[in-house]
């Protein structure tokens, strides 16, 4: 087998290394920056260099290692190279070669440009390994301009209606992405500081983001009327709300899409986007890599699985430690923790 | 379509009465008026009969999703609604529509003679020229499943902001036996004929209970006391030699009650009055149990048998027509003195009686009237204002209802079972016992009463202490006592315990009460020889 499946993660004997492993190993290739893909412990780091700052930021002082998109780098007896996966700034699908045949770890990825992440490229393999997050046709996004238009429309409204609009993002990706569709000319934007930080990260290696303010202690919220406020999921409906006083909220998540979810988080608006693939997004890229093995690792995994090998692919379940889309909770029979 | 779906789509994601009336309110300004009729038959309850089955919807929206039946049947618990899972999983439609609301509706009741291939043509069309959250408003058009968030007073509400009509006069000209068929906008809600609708009962007042000391109420003599009968609320209707008998739930009960038609031969046309409907017993002048009114109730038309067995009366409070005028905003004590008049010298076997006058002058004299409700077979006292207009709905202030105390027994909880809707991750539904000798005889259920946080952490409880499954439901541990509030008890044969209890719901959870404490079979009976 060109990887395994063990108990520490998926691993290449070929090359002796794990890719986003969960349990603390010597060397440790990493698809992207989010906290169920690189996590601390691992003796050496491999990276894109454009993913490298955020693990740095989140992980501390670690030995990282860097590779550009495209690199090939032999390893032992396996030969690698990383390929955007669409997913966030940074974040790869990992080709791994061993005698001719191939493997591609897709880490967490989607097919839609979002306009910041490197775009999603299909990589041919003959064995590929998926996520599952949104893997039921349920799952449709909404198109990035029709998302940008009703995500400022409702700015706009609650601003004119005196109020601001709070909006709960996932800190690295999605915020940045959101942030680059909100349109400055309605107000100002104000950011949590779990935001701002990774933010910050971001804009240092050269992304260009439109202007923020991190609230802290001491921040005059009055001196900025009308604003978009970007906050952690969890922020919403906490004490860290209250001194923001009367606000319109809203959530910018896949589950959005689900009546059931926007009801319970008893949100003024759900914006349906995700920074995972949808169910069409998984279908293309799926048949776009050739292969004719496919694993499914998190997600809606059992019943993706077995409409994988009714399509006619050699399908089978990993279980992982990776986790889906986090909205503190996630509709029941939801796969992803 | 578009404009409806928008409406919904505003009313389902706000849960401020004000955002909802106000989006309301704009819909009726500026919707198409047939479109408007339609919001307000299907916010009432009027709604187009369903034609085809759910089974046939699934398969269908599986075939054009071009997925298997398994995995609709996999998403449909994940989103946990029919019509929504349809809406999502269709492919986006290929064109668009402006077919308004109304004409939707007429397609759709076009296909109750149509064969099954027509009809599934049409909806395929239907859902291809629908976007997605027009198709679930139109998917819940198809399933008969509307619930909006919106009650009936507030879409009266609304109704009035936008036509600047009195809201309880809105209240009247909604109600009655009509549909979108049979009216126009302009005939229902702007310039109603009185005529057109002979059956159209007014709209019901109600009270609320008194919630403090009923001294606060000023002088008993501004009061009109009359025993809370326990019947069927019920306005009977007497214009162009016809009648009709309306229940609270706006419903036409005629049929249910024929010994009522009588009264044609004895009372003018243009006489509307207010009642109750009561099973009683003519020797005795008094009225029967509730239950023996009950076998009446769900059925249209009623068996000679039953006639005789449970014979009723209207006992009439108020009268809100005479001699084909409306009465309503003449103070109480010119009502009933009319109303009196109307009933006096009619003959003893007729099934109407004016509800007695509660004699009593001060509130010390009420009170104990009232405790004897029970024995009288009444559930309280209705006190309301002599100088009071005759209201529309609930409104505080000139009506109120003084119940006797509900009877209460301590009981041990041994089976429980899911909810349903909201609380289906929740044990609401609860099985109650009490002893006889040293075995638990269950006798009632409840499922109400509880706060949230003490059903999420008796469901806890239950999730550790079950001792046995049988399909949904649990038996568990008799570990705790709850006590049961209930308005009646009845003798039931259907029940292992021998009794069935009257709107039982749980008061509070005894946790300082040992299982040991919990009240008897034995206390039931006694309850039952008392008021049964
Ligand atoms: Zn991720
Ligand atoms: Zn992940």
């Amino acid at each position: 087998m060109v990887l395994e499946f063990t108990e520490a993660g998926l691993y290449c004997p070929a090359a002796d290394v794990h890719i986003d492993p969960w349990r603390p190993v010597p060397r440790a290739l990493i698809t992207h920056g989010h906290s169920d893909h690189a996590r601390p412990g691992h003796g050496a780091y491999l990276s894109t260099g454009e993913a490298a700052p955020v693990i740095r930021h989140r992980l501390g002082d670690i030995r990282l290692d860097t590779v550009r998109y495209g690199e090939t780098l032999r390893i032992g007896g396996a030969t690698f190279s990383f390929h955007p996966a669409g997913h966030v700034p940074g974040s790869a699908q990992i080709r791994v070669e061993v005698g001719g045949e191939v493997w591609v770890v897709s880490g967490d990825y989607k097919t839609v440009d979002d306009g910041l992440s490197e775009p999603f490229e299909p990589v041919r393999c003959h064995t590929f390994i998926t996520e599952s997050t949104f893997g039921l046709p349920i799952y449709a996004w909404t198109p990035q301009e029709a998302l940008a238009r009703d995500l400022n429309a409702w700015w706009a409204e609650t601003a004119a209606a005196g109020k601001r609009a709070v909006l709960g993002v996932y800190a690295l990706g999605k915020a940045q992405r959101i942030l680059r569709l909100l349109d400055p000319s309605i107000g100002p934007i104000l950011t949590h500081g779990a935001i701002e930080a990774v933010t910050e990260v971001l804009r240092a290696q050269g992304l260009s983001l439109p202007d923020t303010i991190q609230i802290t202690a001491g921040t005059d919220l009055k001196a900025h009327p009308g604003a978009m406020v970007l906050a952690p999921p969890s922020a919403l409906g906490s004490a860290w709300m209250r001194r923001l006083g009367p606000v319109s909220t809203g959530f910018a998540s896949g589950w959005m899409r689900l009546r059931g979810v926007r009801r319970r988080r008893a949100a003024d608006r759900g914006f349906v986007v995700s920074d995972h693939a949808d169910w069409d997004g998984l279908n293309a890229a799926i048949a776009a890599t050739g292969a004719s093995r496919v694993f499914v690792t998190h997600g809606y995994t059992q019943s993706f699985a077995r409409w994988l090998s009714e399509q006619g692919y050699e399908a089978g379940v990993v279980e992982t430690e990776f986790g889906g889309e986090s909205l503190d909770e996630a509709p029941e029979g939801e796969g992803a923790a | 379509m578009k404009r409806f779906a928008a409406l919904f789509a505003a009313l389902d994601r706000t849960t401020s009465t004000r955002t909802k009336t106000r989006a309301l309110a704009d819909y009726f300004r500026d919707a198409p008026e047939a479109d408007r009729l339609w919001c307000i038959a299907l916010l009432s309850g009027r709604r187009p009969r369903r034609t085809i089955t759910t089974t046939k919807l699934r398969e269908w929206a599986a075939e054009r999703a071009g997925i298997p039946l398994w995995l609709f049947e996999t998403c449909y618990p994940v989103v946990g609604d029919l019509s929504e899972t349809i809406a999502l999983i269709l492919p986006e439609p290929s064109r668009e529509s402006d077919l308004p609301l109304a004409e939707w509706i007429a397609r759709l009741r076009a296909l109750d003679t149509a064969d099954e291939e027509t009809r599934k043509a049409a909806i395929l069309d239907a859902w291809d020229s629908l976007a997605p959250d027009e198709r679930f408003v139109f998917n819940k058009l198809l399933t008969g499943g509307w619930r909006m968030g919106v009650s009936q007073k507030l879409m009266t509400r609304a109704l009035s902001q936008a036509t600047d009509i009195d809201e309880a006069e809105l209240t009247h000209r909604l109600m009655g036996d009509w549909t979108p068929d049979t009216v126009s906008w302009a005939g229902l809600i702007e310039a109603p004929d009185p005529t057109a609708d002979l059956s159209r009962p007014y709209p019901f007042y109600l009270a609320y209970q008194v919630d403090g000391a009923p001294e606060e109420l000023g002088p008993a003599s501004d009061w009109l006391a009359e025993r809370k009968w326990d019947g069927i609320r019920g306005q009977l209707i007497l214009r162009g030699g016809e009648h009709w008998l309306w229940s609270r739930g706006e419903e036409l009960i005629t049929e249910r009650f024929p010994e009522l038609a009588r009264l044609r031969d004895f009372l003018p046309p243009g006489t509307v009055i207010d009642g109750e409907v009561l099973a009683w017993d003519r020797q005795d002048e008094t009225p029967l149990p509730f239950a023996r009114l009950q076998p009446r109730i769900g059925r249209k038309t009623v068996p000679k048998k039953l006639l005789s067995e449970a014979p009723v009366i209207l006992m009439a409070y108020d009268l809100l027509e005479w001699q084909g005028t409306d009465l309503r905003g003449a103070p109480l004590s010119q009502r009933r003195e009319t109303l009196a008049g109307a009933l006096s010298n009619l003959p003893e076997e007729l099934p109407v009686r004016l509800s007695p006058r509660v004699a009593a002058t001060d509130w010390a004299g009420l009170a104990e009237a009232r405790a004897q409700s029970r024995d009288l077979g009444a559930e309280g006292l209705m006190l309301k204002r002599l100088s009071a207009p005759y209201l529309a709905g609930r409104k505080k202030g000139d009506w109120w209802k003084w119940k006797v105390d509900p009877l209460t027994i301590d009981a041990v909880m041994i089976y429980a079972q899911a909810g349903s809707g909201r609380r289906a991750t929740l044990y609401t539904d609860f099985t109650f016992a009490v002893w006889d000798g040293n075995a638990l005889v269950p006798f009632t259920k409840a499922y109400s009463g509880l706060t949230d946080a003490e059903f999420g952490e008796i469901t806890r409880w239950v999730r550790k202490n079950t001792t046995e499954r049988f399909g949904p439901v649990r038996a568990v541990r008799p570990e705790h006592v709850f006590e049961i509030a209930f308005e009646g008890i009845q003798q039931s044969p259907r029940h292992k315990s021998g009794v069935a209890l009257r709107f039982p719901r749980m008061a509070r959870w005894r946790k300082d009460k040992p299982v040991s404490e919990a009240n008897t079979l034995h206390d039931l009976k006694a309850m039952l020889a008392q008021y049964g």
